[in-house]
């Protein structure tokens, strides 16, 4: 079995958000880039399927030579071997998704595993636009996955509960929180990962689907105001609020 | 035409999904489009109440094959109807299935994708998105390099307003192909209730809590007012037996409720990017210094296992959430 996953490079969420010069992009001066958690999730996923019934496991970051860290950190955790796709890996989760599938069509992979969303941006697009470039079946959000003889049964989260998706291999699956316990790399893996070499190729070309015209800071929220007295006057002063002044009721 | 897909719950109109037809109506009168609904499934008993909020016409794609949820199936009705529509935009409400089948119908039209948008306007003739990026501390206006333009619109964000429109019924054939994945079978938990994506009204509890048991005297606050219980991070990892399906947050779920009432929690950056979209924030907790007093309109510095049972009891005297 030939598994991918996709792992992308986000702001640490943490970073103070700053506009750069242009108004439509980030300040890229003091952000400190990490990989997003749910993509954590996915390689996870990955490894434990590697060590349950045996698989490959390549790790892909479209992006540029900052996603060496990403890739590195992937080849310690235990992905066989890496790829950085060379390209904008942020703007647009269309043009992602075309580069990936430029990459992914002719190597038989039986799995490909994307995080839910990348942080920061929100998209949640990257893993379905894959899968319909791909022409294969998706289930996305998801919290349990089992794999059969050619095909996959997974959970996936929906609102007030989650449901049962089945479908057949190859599959793009995005991992929810809740899939596993993302593991750290040990040391002899960061040793084993020194000796691995990360592959380089150029992105095929893609045609953009989005894009940012704008990027504004929300404006200030007016000041709150504290209750006064004891629980009991707070409480009822709050509600007469939430009533007369917000009119919530 | 401007088309919404929309989703049907036991035969009736999904609330986001009218909220997502109500934008559309407004798009399409700025433009001078026709509003078309769409509806899948094995019956779609119940669409003539897009109607109500504003659809020119009402297409329904009927087959036995769109009983359950099918990424692929649904993804091909969804570009199926735009296609023989000549639509432009294509809007769905970002639920869970919107959200799965949205971009992969972008993708199957060659189109660009904005999800989760808490604004759009149409700017000659072409839409316009503004979405909350970087855990909410920023906004991108997002603009499309395509000839059709989809987008996910947030619950909640948008007014479900109504406004009749002819309705007229038209069927679609159900889409061919070959579809390789479907959904089984849903695993409900037993609460009844809205789920917090969709909920006006949010009482979260946090770390403050100290114990599963005590989330007891939140939902007596919510079954008051009218509200749903959501959790910080920190309480569903607590082990305290919080279901995930409750996290609010970055990692968790994204809320924009009328009111979110936050019960001993710090106002870490990554909660916060799941509820700063909400409309009134109020904090209860007994650290006067919490950094979420600077997001709350309204603030109670004190123990709130005192104050929750003092707003539970002072909302039943005042017969709030009776109406
Ligand atoms: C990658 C990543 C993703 C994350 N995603 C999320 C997410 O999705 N959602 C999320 O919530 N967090 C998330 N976190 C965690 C986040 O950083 C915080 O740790 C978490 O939000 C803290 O939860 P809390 O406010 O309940 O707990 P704490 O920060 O411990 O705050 C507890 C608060 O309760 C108050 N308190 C205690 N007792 C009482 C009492 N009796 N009465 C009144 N007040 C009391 C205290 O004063 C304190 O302010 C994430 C973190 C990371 C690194
Ligand atoms: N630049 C990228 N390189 C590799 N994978 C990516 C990239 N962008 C997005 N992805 C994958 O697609 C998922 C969803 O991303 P997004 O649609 O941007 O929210 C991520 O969790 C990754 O698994």
């Amino acid at each position: 079995m030939k598994i991918l996953v996709a792992l992308k490079q986000v702001p640490d969420t943490e970073t103070r958000i700053k506009v750069a010069a242009d108004g439509r992009s980030l300040d890229p001066a003091d952000v400190k880039w990490i990989i997003s958690p749910y993509d954590e999730f996915a390689l996870e996923e990955a490894i434990r399927i590697k060590e349950g019934k045996g698989a490959e496991v390549i790790a892909l970051s479209v992006g540029g030579d900052s996603v060496k860290d990403v890739l590195k950190n992937a080849l310690a955790l235990g992905a066989d071997s890496a790829v950085l796709l060379r390209g904008d890996g942020q703007s647009d989760a269309f043009a992602v998704a075309q580069m990936i599938a430029a990459f992914a069509k002719d190597k038989g992979f039986d799995l490909i595993l994307c995080g839910n969303k990348g942080l920061g941006g929100d998209n949640a697009a990257m893993g379905p636009m894959l899968a319909e470039l791909l022409g294969v079946p998706q289930a996305g959000v998801i919290v349990k996955l089992d794999l059969g003889d050619g095909t996959f049964r997974a959970e996936r989260e929906i609102e007030g509960g989650s449901e049962i998706v089945e479908g057949s291999l190859p599959a793009v699956i995005t991992a929810q929180k809740g899939l596993n316990e993302p593991r750290y790399a040990s040391l002899k893996g960061i040793m084993a990962a020194k000796k691995k070499t990360i592959e380089e190729i150029e992105a095929a070309p893609a045609t953009a689907g989005v894009q940012i015209t704008s990027l504004t800071l929300p404006p200030e929220r007016p000041a709150g105001r504290k209750m006064e007295g004891d629980p009991a006057a707070q409480a009822s002063s709050l509600l007469q609020a939430l009533k007369d002044e917000a009119k919530v009721f | 035409m401007i088309l919404v897909f929309c989703e049907l719950k036991e035969g009736l109109l999904r609330k986001p999904s009218a909220e997502a037809l109500s934008e559309g109506r407004r798009l399409a009168d700025a433009s001078g489009k026709r509003l078309g609904a769409l509806f899948a499934g094995a019956s779609c008993a119940g669409a003539a109440e897009a109607a109500k909020y504003g659809a020119d016409v009402i297409l329904t794609a009927e087959a036995p094959t769109l009983a359950s949820y099918s990424s692929d199936a649904y993804a091909a009705v969804l570009a199926d109807a735009v296609k023989a529509k000549g639509a432009t935009v294509l809007l769905a409400a970002a639920t869970a299935v919107g959200k799965d089948v949205a971009p992969r119908a972008a993708a199957r039209l060659g189109a660009g994708y904005a999800s989760d948008v808490t604004g759009l306007s149409m700017v000659d003739g072409k839409l316009q998105a503004v979405r909350p990026v970087y855990a909410g501390k920023a906004f991108a206006t997002t603009t499309f390099a395509t000839a059709v333009q989809v987008a996910t619109t947030r619950p909640n964000v948008f007014p479900a307003a109504e406004k009749s429109g002819a309705g007229a019924v038209e069927s679609l054939p159900a889409p061919s192909g070959d579809f390789k994945s479907v959904v089984k079978e849903i695993l409900a938990k037993a609460s009844g209730k809205v789920d917090l994506s969709e909920a006006n009204i949010i009482v979260s509890g946090g770390r403050g809590m100290k114990d599963g048991a005590n989330f007891k005297i939140l939902e007596e606050l919510a079954d008051a007012i009218g509200g749903v219980v959501g959790a910080s991070r920190a309480a569903v990892d607590a082990g305290w037996g919080l279901p995930h399906s409750m996290q609010v947050g970055q990692t968790g779920k994204v809320v924009s409720p009328t009111l979110y009432i936050a019960c001993g929690i710090s106002g870490a950056i990554q909660h916060i990017a799941g509820m700063s979209g909400s409309k009134f924030i109020v904090a209860i907790n007994k650290d006067s210094e919490a950094p979420i007093f600077k997001l709350a309109s309204y603030g109670i510095v004190g123990d709130l296992f005192e104050v929750v049972p003092e707003l539970t009891k002072a909302a039943k005297a005042m017969g709030i959430g009776q109406a």
